[in-house]
């Protein structure tokens, strides 16, 4: 297989092998669990009917906990969501952006966003790509 | 009906007193709905068909004679003689002596079976009969039934033989059923309907005469011109009315070619003192057997009475018939005879639906329109009737609903909306802007719009929901974004067109996203609003485990994993405890798995244990634990059947008077795993002191010394409500039925995450109205509600014990796909009074929680 999803891969990108893209049902997120620069880093994955494979934090803003791969995924005007499963927020899974804050304001210290991860698919296998020590982004996006 | 009309309107605008009316009824009743009659089956007690307030007949200026018939008219002494020889002094008088079943003259017509179909007598005399037959027979052979004639009438008969559990053959001499108001392409579609309904049809068919059985002497055999024979044991004729009009004729009056009393649009016979109402009135040259007309006329002649110059404004001949399952309606010129006149058609014969409308030769302006099947655009499009439609392409409004929006109309505030009640459109958004009203239930008290027969209501809802747009009140009833439909339209869109997956349903039902230019997109993938509607519509039609294939991606993370997720991202696991009972082996297997998994532990409002903190790679072990001691999924997670909560009921208490907690569980086997658009609980309490606080529930079942009573609609949570009395003394089978009934039809026709309180005030009719489905069948829908739910306690299955027989479902447990049995490093605990909560971002920052796992410390044993 091909490459399906490559964003902003910079060249200190860090790439891990996570699983198979059979692994992934379609729609419905799976984590993933990454030795960061800076500790273990959660990412949540989501294979799309189209078989695109995005990636974003596993880490719900509004909740502070690591929920976000087991959310609806859905579109909005065409854009690829996923509704956090605790208070319902929309996110972009392509931008990560908050959608829809369902009225509430997310965790102190946690930006209403979701940080993104580029995706490759190779062979059938999936890769995710973190930012390498010299990156700017860090694990999670923060405020 | 159209007197007691007539006597209505001329009580509630003759405030001065000035008339002082005698009614003559032939019948020895008050006057009753006719057009309700087969309802009669169904209620069977006329009382239940009286029209209007019965106050009426009790105005000392009102006096009513029953049975005592006018025999008699002397014009010149003006004065009227009864049966009984009795002379009464009129200053006006009015006929409305209706009409009478036409009998064709085939020999054999009076042979002991044969039966009209016009009154209560006729009616109730059918049912003996239709009962004394079966009686007669043995076990097993149906009684035959045949209806001669196919037009509205004998189509409700043949409805009514079917419910009196007899086969039924409609008769219809011409090419088509309804062939008076639907044109054969409707005809067709409606007879398929009527065939699926188990009732046959023969069409161009002429009976020549009706012979004996020869035994019996009563009617046996039907002969047909065609040569064709039918065996029968009971025959309707419906072929008919024929104005009564002989009072008339013996007294001069002109009569019309085909019958009836000619009048003038003001209704008054060629004597100034002698008026003619209703199906015996000739009115410009015909006769109309409908009863909206007739109302009509009643109105103009009270008007005229006092001093008024209304005029009959031209017979409304739109019809709808109501058979339980069938939908029809016709209005206006439905058989396109206006020269130059077009037909636009939508037929789908494999839903059974058919709709045309007839436009002007411009395609702009409705000249009338036939529904078989779905008669939905019937409300919104008659009061148009010779108006010019909005929107470009008249076909958008025969498409199914939601499906391609039909443009919204605007009526004119003169527009009849509830021609039972005299509501116009402008009455309509009156209560909405001036009175304040801002849902249905509130129009509806306000204007009594939809209040009698209800067929309004759509049209009412629609118009007070424009209004409220207008007035800057959001309202919409589209689910979200991907689909217009409400829960409700959706549950029967995917039963009737037997969808079975997401995509299916979003391709064929999902709103298109328009482009620019104008040609619509694909549709979206849903969102967490519809994917758990359709979820939860999925698994209430049967669709196998809620995990199963693309069915898991629809799941809410709740549903998904089988387990409530907590604030942490940890779950709380129940297993079921039927009616709260639980043996001892049982609470010690579920206290031994709390403490090996570190679980904390609470007793649920519903009688029984939640346990928490269970992190969802470790669901899977939990529950084998769980099913291997014999419990079961518990469904705290999803919208369906909670608890069937009881009180220790007669078995010990010393005041119980029936098995409460026997019947809880019974219930609560019965409805485990109900999907339903929002939680359901249920009580049973053994007594009226009510331990069990049965009426805070959906369901509330209260023993009493004759059996149980069921009350609907009540909750605690937000608004808390008391549950509303439903049926009483019922026996455990009668209780079990009603219940299913209940909890079937909420689970179609509620919105999504509407309990039971606000959908019963919503149903129409209300609490009544869900009695008359439920208890009377008024719909027709029980053998289908009975059926669903019969396949559903068939269908039931433990959902944990199939997930723990499936390795892919067991796969979807994983913490993390490339760590499977990790635990999340970020999860940490503090001990609270001897068991473990999470910890606050406070206590996670000091340093005082116990992590789960992670760089600092080991996962938990």
């Amino acid at each position: 297989m091909s490459t399906i999803t490559d964003v902003g891969t910079a060249a200190t990108t860090a790439w891990t092998t996570v699983c198979r893209f059979d692994d992934l049902a379609v729609e419905r997120g799976a984590a993933a669990l990454l030795a960061g620069p800076a500790g273990p880093v959660q990412v949540a994955l989501f294979r799309l009917v189209d078989d695109r494979v995005l990636a974003v934090q596993q880490l719900d803003p509004f909740a502070g906990a690591n929920v976000m791969s087991r959310g609806i995924v859905g579109t909005r005007g065409g854009e690829p969501t996923v509704a956090a499963p605790l208070y319902k927020q929309v996110y972009s899974l392509v931008t990560g952006a908050c959608l829809d804050t369902a009225g509430y304001a997310p965790r102190p210290g946690l930006a209403p966003r979701l940080a993104t991860f580029p995706v490759r698919v190779a062979d059938g296998v999936v890769s995710v790509g973190l930012p390498g020590a010299g990156g700017a982004a860090g694990a999670q996006e923060r405020r | 009906m159209v007197a007691q009309r007539l006597v209505e309107a001329l009580r509630a605008r003759d405030d001065a007193g000035a008339w002082r009316v005698s009614v003559f009824a032939e019948e020895p009743r008050t006057p009753y709905d006719r057009v309700g009659l087969t309802r009669y089956f169904e209620v069977r007690d006329p009382e239940e068909l009286a029209l209007g307030d019965p106050a009426l007949w009790d105005d000392p200026l009102v006096t009513l004679h029953r049975d005592c018939a006018v025999t008699a008219i002397d014009r010149a002494a003006r004065t009227v003689t009864d049966r009984l020889g009795r002379v009464h002094p009129y200053d006006e008088l009015v006929l409305a002596t209706g009409s009478r079943a036409a009998m064709p003259p085939v020999p054999g017509n009076d042979l002991p079976g044969v039966f009209v179909y016009r009154t209560l007598d006729d009616v109730a005399a059918l049912r003996g009969w239709v009962e004394a037959k079966r009686a007669s027979f043995p076990a097993g052979r149906p009684v035959r039934g045949a209806v001669v004639g196919g037009g509205l009438l004998g189509l409700e008969a043949a409805g009514a033989l079917t419910t009196l559990g007899a086969h039924a053959t409609v008769l219809q001499s011409g090419t088509h059923l309804m062939n008076a108001q639907l044109d054969h392409g409707a005809g067709e579609a409606l007879r398929r309907l009527i065939n699926a309904r188990g009732i046959g049809v023969r069409t161009q068919t002429v009976t020549s005469a009706m012979k004996p059985h020869r035994r019996t002497g009563h009617v046996g055999r039907l002969e047909f011109a065609d040569g064709g024979r039918l065996d029968v044991d009971v025959v309707v004729v419906a072929t008919g009315v024929q104005p009564r009009d002989e009072l008339a004729r013996a007294a001069g009056l002109e009569t019309g070619e085909r019958g009836g009393v000619v009048v003038d649009l003001a209704c008054r016979t060629g004597d100034p003192h002698v008026w003619a109402v209703g199906e015996v009135a000739c009115i410009e040259g015909r006769c109309t057997g409908l009863v909206a007309p007739g109302n009509a006329m009643a109105e103009v002649v009270a008007d005229r009475l006092l001093g008024g110059e209304a005029t009959f404004p031209g017979a409304d001949t739109a019809t709808r018939l109501k058979l339980s399952g069938v939908d029809v309606a016709s209005f206006g010129d439905a058989h396109a005879g206006t020269p130059g006149a077009v037909e636009v058609v939508w037929a789908d014969p494999v839903a059974g639906v058919y709709k045309k409308l007839v436009l002007s030769d411009d395609a702009r302006t409705l000249l009338g329109g036939v529904f078989v099947g779905d008669a939905t655009p019937y409300a919104t499009l008659r009061p148009m009737l010779g108006a010019q439609l909005p929107g470009g392409d008249p076909s958008a409004f025969l498409l199914p609903e939601g499906g391609g929006g039909a443009p919204s109309l605007e009526l004119p505030d003169d527009a009849a909306v509830c021609s039972c009640n005299n509501v116009s459109a402008g009455a309509v958004r009156a209560a909405v802007s001036e009175h304040g009203c801002t849902d249905l239930a509130g129009v509806k008290a306000c204007t009594r719009a939809g209040t009698t027969c209800g067929s309004c209501l759509p049209l009412v809802k629609k118009i007070a929901t424009a209004e409220l747009e207008r007035a800057g009140v959001a309202v919409s009833s589209a689910l979200c974004e991907h689909f217009e439909l409400t829960r409700a339209q959706l549950f029967d869109a995917v039963r009737v067109a037997d969808l079975h997956t997401f995509t299916e349903i979003v391709e064929r039902f999902g709103r298109r996203p328009v482009a620019a230019d104008g040609t619509p997109g694909a549709p979206g993938r849903g969102c967490d609003i519809c994917k758990p509607v359709v979820a939860s519509i999925l698994a209430s039609l049967g669709n196998g485990h809620v995990l199963d294939g693309e069915q898991a991606a629809l799941q809410d993370t709740n549903d998904h994993m089988l387990a409530n997720m907590q604030k942490d991202g940890t779950y709380s696991v129940v297993p079921r405890m039927p009616g709260g009972e639980v043996t001892p082996d049982g609470l010690i297997a579920v206290g031994q798995v709390a403490k090996d998994f570190g679980l904390y532990t609470k007793i649920t409002g519903g009688q029984r244990i939640d346990m928490f903190g269970a992190r969802q790679e470790q669901l899977p072990d939990i529950w084998r634990r769980l099913v291997d001691a014999g419990f079961e999924s518990g469904h705290a997670y999803g919208k369906s059947l909670r608890t069937v909560k009881s009180c220790v009921g007669s078995t010990w208490c010393r005041y119980g008077v029936q098995d409460a907690v026997g019947m809880a569980v019974a219930l609560e086997l019965r409805y485990r795993g109900l999907r339903s658009p929002h939680k359901i609980k249920l009580g049973v309490s053994g007594c009226a002191r009510e331990c069990a606080e049965a009426r805070a529930k959906d369901v509330g079942i209260i023993a009493t010394e004759r059996g149980w009573n069921v009350y609907v609609g009540g909750n605690g949570g937000f608004t808390p409500r008391h549950a509303q009395l439903l049926a009483e003394d019922l026996d455990d089978e009668t209780l079990v039925r009603v219940v299913d009934r209940f909890l079937m039809y909420y689970v179609r026709t509620a919105d999504r995450l509407q309990r039971t309180a606000p959908w019963v005030e919503e149903v129409e009719g209300g609490l009544d109205g869900v009695r008359a489905v439920v208890l009377e069948d008024s719909l027709g829908i029980c053998a289908d509600l009975d059926a669903a739910m019969a396949r559903h306690v068939e269908g039931y299955e433990d959902e944990w014990r199939a997930v723990l027989e499936d390795p892919v479902k067991l796969a979807r447990f994983s913490s993390f796909v490339n760590a499977p049995t990790t635990p999340d490093p970020d999860l940490a605990y503090v001990p609270e009074r001897g068991q473990l909560r999470p910890a606050t971002d406070e206590e996670k920052r000091s340093g005082a929680a116990v992590l789960v796992a992670g760089p600092r410390l080991e996962v938990r044993a």
